[in-house]
């Protein structure tokens, strides 16, 4: 075991500093012991997030009431929706893979700024424990729906305050990861790693951080004027003393949609760190891939009216979102493009993270083509408000960033716990799960194209059979999730132990031992001209 | 844990600092950049309500802050080159100006909604939501979140002065990591830009 | 990195500086008592883009950072301006 002068090369895992416990881990610096607070208190929620979406396709199994009625249903789909996206995608990929792998990948000890960033971690807390607060506490949970839209969420009698209160706090946590990692990027670079040889997932990290830090203080102010208008009456949104309720929708999806690019870009970002590795082969356009990312983040700030074509705007900005919609996305459409191309004519390695890499391009492909139509003004009439939008965003956050991040959590995953994963079961959990994922979401694009409305806990007779198939795919997918997620818990303290490079990839998180030692690097590395993150033979 | 300690040793980075202090700022930017919008928004849709409701308040006084700021503005910048100038004394009087000079413009503020609530107007008053029309109650609802905003900030940037103030004072803040009294400053000024757009918007457009 | 040179701004900028931004208010209350319409708006705002532009430049000193500070900072007004008129797309044309 480790003695006193060897504490510094024991690895992150293991290592005693000040504290014993639990408190070594929740009042740590060390960015990786914080991706790993992040790992499992977003699991932890993701957990109960899973629990209310099976309690909902349960309602959906029958028309009428099934296990619940209409007003429990109401707060399901909200708290299920405000926790999936302010508490598991929106910090998923940047708040644990950015933490532990940031930054390794660009040869630095730690962050710029390692208390903020647990800081950071304790904000993220914080504001968790003030949703379950409102959850728990007070007239019942919300019922407003994650977008808490003005009138009705300062009209609604639920406990809402603490819900929006902790909405503020998360992003405010959101913000400080994504300033710590700006920071990080730009300062703390280990000699010769210059812009144009960062790591793709450092870009999209990059591109991320500044959404979360131009986009998120508008929907912190947003919520402080609607819990204001709860409080005092101050007007702003409240139709009866002249506020305007479409001013609040705008305000919301400035922030909301940006959102759904801080929750996409990293996945992006994992998926292009992943193909380049099991195709042995250097990434196919490595430039268009960082524009495009760019462009995406610049882009969709742009983009957010997309969500209120039927609010009542005008027709000018009907237009104008709608043909920025399509705009946006050209540039998705460029990375599916070079990620198939750099598998054509690889060397493959066909290994479970490529298994969760090549189904996130297809279910990706699905939800992003869906989106156009959601993003056409005359078809959006037709499905907006159905279950076609919902099998859409859940192709797009959960095909997407689901996908990705357990691609990522495979990918890393001997690089976190230095240990391999159980291969076969790993590879019958991803297939249960896909099976299981298709099932569940595909019946809704049919569904909602018939005209069933989301947010309904009853539904027409001739919507049964859809809802079935919906309902049989939500228990399969949990399946897969079990398998998934019981292998990883055990292969992380029974697998067999890793190599510091088992996937022979070439950036520099796997040029340290596995787990990485504390500081991660006993000397920072020096980066040459002809080396680069994807230089393969 | 002895290990972070040996980390932020090494690690005194002032441009790190920096850029991390104006990535913040842009973050309180947008945050009432998003007031800013629906302001616009709403002065478009009202602009006769706005005018009349802007003349309620006092110019005189919003002129006075407005100079109050600029002034702390300056001296807070001063002490930066003092600082450099390892003039710790005249350093630490100039943050004790601007720190008075903020303490007065709150006081200022105080007095000017004291004036505004013994006329019966609030948020959510009685006299405010009977006798007044919708831009008008918009107007003073806008009035009031913003100017109560942006003194929240005021008071934060205090605080931060005052910390810079005693690290000086202590020695840990010097000529040579002058981050924090640099980040103070550029923390204030920011008050004082958001300043400069709420006087006329507010105070002028009459 | 501490040794990188510092550049000390004069007291002198500092006090022509806060010298103007005084003028500059006086300027915007004057323009604002006369009556211009609509043009009012835009004379204010032109005052505190410039008086902005000032503290900007000097009391917080990009004039003397570099570049790409700036860069950023003329990104995040930017972006709030074209925030700003999208949302206007609407408003404009209802």
């Amino acid at each position: 075991m480790q003695n006193e002068h060897a504490a510094n090369e024991a690895n992150y895992l293991k290592y005693q500093g000040k504290y014993k416990g639990l408190f070594a881990w929740i009042f740590s610096t060390d960015h990786k012991r914080i991706g790993l607070l992040y790992l499992y208190s977003i699991m932890s929620m993701f957990f109960i997030g899973v629990l209310l979406g099976l309690a909902m396709k349960f309602e959906l199994l029958a028309p009428g009431k099934t296990i619940m009625d209409a007003q429990t249903y109401n707060a399901t789909f909200t708290v299920h929706g405000v926790i999936m996206i302010f508490m598991v995608v929106v910090p998923g990929l940047p708040a644990i893979f950015g933490n532990f792998l940031l930054p390794i990948m660009i040869g630095a000890k730690d962050v710029a700024f390692p208390k903020l960033n647990l800081l950071s971690w304790w904000l993220y807390m914080i504001g968790v424990f003030l949703v379950i607060a409102a959850l728990l506490f007070g007239n019942g949970a919300p019922d407003t729906g994650w977008t808490f839209y003005a009138p009705y969420s300062f009209k609604t009698g639920t406990n809402l305050l603490p819900a929006i209160f902790g909405a503020f706090v998360l992003g405010f946590s959101s913000i400080l990861t994504g300033l710590n990692f700006l920071v990080t990027i730009h300062r703390m670079r280990c000699p010769g790693l210059t812009w144009s040889k960062l790591p793709l997932f450092v870009w999209t990290l990059y591109g991320t951080a500044w959404i979360q830090l131009l986009a998120t203080p508008v929907v912190g102010i947003t919520l402080v004027l609607v819990a204001l208008e709860r409080f005092f009456g101050i007007g702003v949104f409240d139709p009866a003393l002249g506020g305007d309720p479409i001013l609040y929708q705008h305000l919301f999806w400035i922030y909301s949609h940006p959102a759904v690019y801080i929750m996409i870009l990293p996945a992006m970002g994992a998926i292009s760190e992943i193909i380049p590795t099991f195709s042995q082969k250097q990434i196919f356009g490595y430039k268009a891939i960082i524009a495009s990312t760019m462009a995406i983040a610049f882009v969709g700030y742009l983009v957010w009216g997309h969500h209120m074509f039927t609010a009542g705007m005008s027709g000018t900005a009907q237009y104008y979102f709608s043909l920025l919609t399509f705009i946006v996305a050209i540039p998705s459409a460029i990375k599916v493009f070079n990620w198939i191309s750099t598998m054509y004519k690889g060397a493959i390695n066909v290994q479970t993270p490529l298994y969760w890499g090549a189904s996130f391009i297809f279910v990706f492909m699905i939800g992003g083509l869906s989106g156009l139509v959601l993003g056409s003004l005359a078809t959006d009439v037709h499905v907006h408000d159905t279950a076609f939008v919902v099998a859409h965003f859940h192709y797009i956050v959960f095909g997407g960033v689901g996908f990705a991040f357990f691609a990522a959590i495979h990918y890393w995953f001997p690089k976190i716990y230095g240990r391999m994963y159980q291969k076969s079961w790993a590879n019958t959990g991803w297939l249960v799960f896909f099976i299981g994922f298709l099932a569940l979401y595909s019946p809704m694009f049919y569904l909602g194209m018939a005209g069933m409305p989301r947010r309904y806990y009853d539904y027409l007779d001739e919507f049964h059979s859809g809802n079935i198939l919906s309902t049989f795919g939500s228990w399969i997918m949990v399946t897969g999730l079990v398998i998934i997620v019981v292998n990883l818990v055990r292969s992380a303290r029974k697998g067999k132990p890793a190599e510091m490079d088992p996937w022979h990839s070439k950036t520099l998180e796997w040029t340290v031992p596995s787990p990485p030692p504390l500081e991660n690097f006993d000397d920072i590395p020096v980066i040459a001209e002809d080396d680069g993150p994807y230089n393969y033979k | 844990m002895e290990q972070n300690a040996h980390i932020e040793h090494d690690h005194y980075d002032a441009e790190a600092s920096k850029i991390g202090m104006w990535l913040f700022i842009f973050t309180e930017l947008l945050l009432f950049g998003g007031l800013f919008v629906v302001y616009s928004v709403y002065r478009y849709v009202n602009p006769d309500a706005f005018h009349l409701a802007a003349e309620e308040l006092n110019t005189t006084i919003g002129a006075v802050n407005t100079i109050l700021l600029l002034v702390s503005s300056m001296t807070i910048a001063m002490s930066t080159s003092t600082l450099q100038y390892k003039k710790k004394g005249a350093t630490l009087a100039l943050l004790a100006i601007t720190t008075i000079i903020g303490i007065v413009f709150l006081v200022n503020k105080y007095f000017e909604w004291g004036v505004k609530f013994s006329h019966g107007i609030w948020p959510g008053s009685e006299h405010l939501l009977n006798d007044f029309s919708q831009g008008e109650i918009l107007f003073f609802g806008l009035y009031f979140v913003m100017t109560g905003l942006h003194a929240l900030h005021i008071i934060i940037g205090l605080v931060i002065i005052l910390v810079a103030a005693y690290r000086i004072h202590k020695g840990t803040v010097n000529e040579n990591r002058a981050a924090l009294l640099e980040n103070a400053g550029l923390y204030w000024h920011l008050v004082d830009l958001i300043w400069i757009f709420l006087f006329p918007l507010f105070y002028l457009l009459t | 990195m501490s040794e990188e040179k510092h550049h000390i701004v004069p007291y002198r900028v500092y006090v022509i500086v806060l010298m103007a931004l005084i003028v500059l208010t006086f300027a915007s209350i004057a323009i604002t008592e006369i009556e211009l319409g609509a043009y009012t708006v835009a004379g204010a705002l032109l005052f505190a883009g410039i008086k902005s532009y000032l503290v900007l430049t000097y009391f917080m000193h990009l004039k003397y950072d570099k570049k790409y500070i700036v860069a950023m900072v003329a990104f995040v007004f930017a972006i709030f301006v074209v925030v700003l008129v999208i949302t206007f797309l609407d408003y404009l044309y209802r």
